[in-house]
């Protein structure tokens, strides 16, 4: 039998294009800020105790850093695809 | 260390555990068709689901792993929470909404959506297969170190009965209970570990963290010719020595303990350390006593505390930035594990290690980053980062979690409730662990039980509920994992591969069987890697999944030349790498009797070198055999 072709039908959805777009810039800027962090963890982990403000080290702010960051910008994300789609696509499209 | 059953954490489990089986039932009368077993008929609201979500990733590994690693070894377990949820990022931001649209109910049908290449068919259920009985191992590790405490029931009881359990889950109803057994035990994990760590404020630090706090002796000792000949206390004997690591045996009353030779002010002092002694005839003494009499104390405390640069006894209540301040302004009472032969016998001791809280805050401890670090031990920590940024949205067990909801755009809203909620917790992790590591509740012989054990110092109605939801954490996550596996055997293999024509209840019955099977090669996984660090293995099985999986994935979305052949490849280079590296690494050569330094291959970690290789031979394999009648991309 034929497993393929999605779980449920939806229209086109025309915003497609700009959202992966979009996730990718967001994705590469993520990758970055990790990468940051990775490289100071690995190059220079004394770096990583150097207090920063109330008594939290380095160590701390760019870990909780890095897990409120990656809310933020999920939240952006979602919130600049939903008004894509509200743009780009017609009353029928998808997510309506 | 002994633990006593609570009969209020018994009732709570029992209760628990009637209410998924209650949940499975009834989900049972409703699951008739494929897409109902496999993908929860596709109906799941996006709240729902993105908690569920975070109730499949807040496995074991997450609440009890990492809790423990962070109790025994500090910051450098919080990376791994740090790690885990990067990994999301690439989950939100590439994989989901394409995967939503391209897939039915498994990941192999995403790869495969405009090919339809045997190869991959085969590749990827394997890849899905053995992803699933890698995650699965540390769950139920973690099932059976829950048990102990719980219901006072030994290791392999533990694992049968998580087994038993969610073969029943799975085998009933498939997707649609395991949504809602996830939905509930990960909103409840996040509530009640959000409430121990306001109780850890409200409780602050001291340096005896409480009154069944053992504080460890230490005495003037009598050293003559290099050895220690007499201590202060004359009911202590000297009974032997172990001058390599520093350690005498002293008697008293007949019950030999181990303590650890030091100097104070110039004076040589012994400071007691806790032992476990395994006789010849394989009985097992703790600090020279049976397991009954309660000698292995638990441990972990602040030996100093700091407050506005004075020493202080306690602090009162602390916020959550004060409480990492004082963690790093003080010092924290440790502990240095030595093997080492007492004639017949093979000793453990544990012997104390005040270690600095600025050390402790920052990575290095667990990681050889920092003093002593070498290149490959610094590759080996880059290796485990990258693989648990990629290794997220590899995960078969999270991708069949996209095919649970109507839309992509809900597929979208879920990730984003998912990052929300896992996030917070991965914050507290942070909180519960260093918790863990300063109020005397630390097991020696098992950083597994760190978070569960914390639960219990603030009363057992705590620790009843803390260590029920850990157990349905368990039961969560390797409810969706047998899904998961079950999918690929009787979807992706069966149905299509071998293409064995079965009706839709056909595929729901080999779903149900497969479930069966798999679920009783984890029971005998769990039995035989008792006592490894639940996070550590996960670990593993994130290098396995991005190695095997995310090249496939990505760039089947991303690069139209992408062919079936190079798919299938690449996920067959990237577990076999994965795989290999990690059955020679030093880790899997201590799990094997022999010396870590003699391993092949310094790298725990494979994904530095497995990740890339999968890439290359996707793209190389791609160029050489391309697909002529492969769909375009979407």
């Amino acid at each position: 039998m034929a497993g393929h072709g999605p779980a449920s039908d939806w229209g086109e959805d025309k915003a497609s294009d700009y959202k992966a777009s979009l996730g990718i810039k967001l994705f590469i800027v993520y990758c970055i800020v990790y990468a940051g962090f990775v490289a100071i963890n690995t190059v220079s982990p004394k770096t990583m105790g150097i207090i920063i403000f109330s008594g939290l080290n380095l160590a701390c702010v760019y870990g909780f850093g890095l897990i409120i960051l990656a809310i933020i910008m999920g939240v952006i994300y979602n919130s600049m695809c939903t008004a894509a789609e509200d743009r780009m696509n017609t009353p029928s499209g998808e997510g309506k | 260390m002994i633990y006593e059953a609570s009969a209020f954490a018994i009732i709570l489990f029992i209760a628990f555990v009637i209410a998924v089986l209650g949940i499975s039932k009834y989900f049972a009368s409703r699951t008739t068709s494929s897409k109902g077993y496999y993908a929860a008929g596709g109906t799941i609201h996006w709240g729902v689901n993105g908690i569920a979500f975070a109730g499949d990733y807040l496995s074991a590994a997450s609440f009890l792993g990492i809790c423990g690693m962070i109790a025994f070894q500090g910051y450098d377990g919080f990376l791994y929470s740090i790690g885990y949820l990067a990994g999301w990022v690439v989950a939100l931001f590439v994989v989901a909404e394409p995967l939503k649209k391209s897939g039915k109910y498994t990941f192999t049908d995403a790869l495969d959506n405009r090919f339809n290449s045997k190869a991959i068919q085969l590749m990827a259920a394997i890849s899905t297969l053995i992803v699933s009985i890698c995650y699965l191992i540390p769950q139920m590790v973690g099932a059976g170190a829950l048990v102990k405490p719980l219901l006072g029931m030994p290791h392999w009881v533990g694992v049968i009965l998580v087994g038993g359990i969610v073969i029943f889950i799975v085998a009933t109803a498939g997707m649609a209970s395991t949504t809602y057994v996830q939905f509930i035990k990960g909103g409840l994990l996040i509530v009640f570990s959000t409430v121990l760590t306001i109780c850890l404020f409200a409780n602050g630090f001291k340096l005896k963290p409480g009154d069944e706090y053992h504080v460890l002796k230490s005495m003037d000792a009598t050293v003559s010719g290099g050895t220690v000949t007499a201590v202060a206390d004359a009911a202590y004997k000297v009974a032997g020595h172990n001058a390599d690591k520093g350690l005498v045996k002293l008697e008293k009353d007949g019950v030999n303990t181990w303590w650890q030779v030091s100097s104070k002010d110039g004076k040589a002092v012994v400071k007691e350390a806790l032992s476990a002694t395994v006789l010849a005839n394989g009985d097992k003494l703790y600090n020279g006593a049976p397991q009954e009499d309660r000698k292995f104390f638990q441990v972990g405390a602040m030996s100093k505390i700091i407050v506005d640069g004075k020493e202080v006894e306690k602090t009162g209540p602390v916020g959550p930035f004060k409480f990492l301040a004082t963690v790093d302004q003080g010092e924290v009472l440790r502990f240095k594990k030595n093997k080492i032969k007492d004639g017949d016998n093979s000793v453990t001791v544990w012997t104390q290690n005040p270690t600095s809280g600025k050390k402790l805050m920052r990575p290095g401890v667990k990681f050889k980053i920092d003093e002593g670090s070498t290149f490959m031990s610094k590759l080996n920590f880059v290796s485990l980062m990258i693989a648990l940024f990629f290794g997220t949205s590899a995960l078969p067990h999270i991708l069949i979690r996209y095919y649970t909801v109507p839309s992509p755009k809900d597929a979208r809203k879920s990730t984003i409730v998912a990052i929300a909620s896992i996030g917070f917790f991965y914050i507290l992790t942070l909180f519960m662990g260093l918790g863990a590591m300063t109020h005397g509740v630390l097991d020696l012989e098992s950083s597994n039980m760190s978070a569960p054990l914390l639960a219990k110092f603030f009363g057992v109605a705590l620790f009843a509920i803390i260590s029920a939801i850990a157990f349905a954490t368990v039961l969560g996550t390797v409810s969706g994992l047998i899904v998961a596996a079950s999918g690929a055997v009787a979807h992706d293999l069966l149905s299509n591969f071998a293409g064995i024509e079965m009706s839709d209840a056909g595929q729901v019955k080999a779903g149900k069987i497969s479930a069966i099977i798999v679920g009783i090669i984890a029971i005998i996984l769990g039995i035989l890697f008792k006592g490894m660090n639940v996070s550590f293995l996960v670990g593993l099985a994130f290098a396995v999944a991005a190695s095997a999986n995310l090249p496939a994935i990505m760039m089947v979305i991303f690069w139209k030349k992408t062919s079936a052949m190079g798919i299938a490849c690449s996920i067959f280079v990237g577990m076999v790498t994965a795989l290999g590296i990690i059955l020679v690494s030093p880790s899997m050569w201590e799990r094997y009797g022999l010396d870590p330094a003699t391993a092949p291959i310094a790298l725990n970690n494979p994904g530095i070198i497995s990740i890339p290789l999968s890439f290359i031979t996707l793209v190389v394999v791609s160029i050489l055999m391309p697909s002529k009648d492969a769909k375009p991309m979407p």
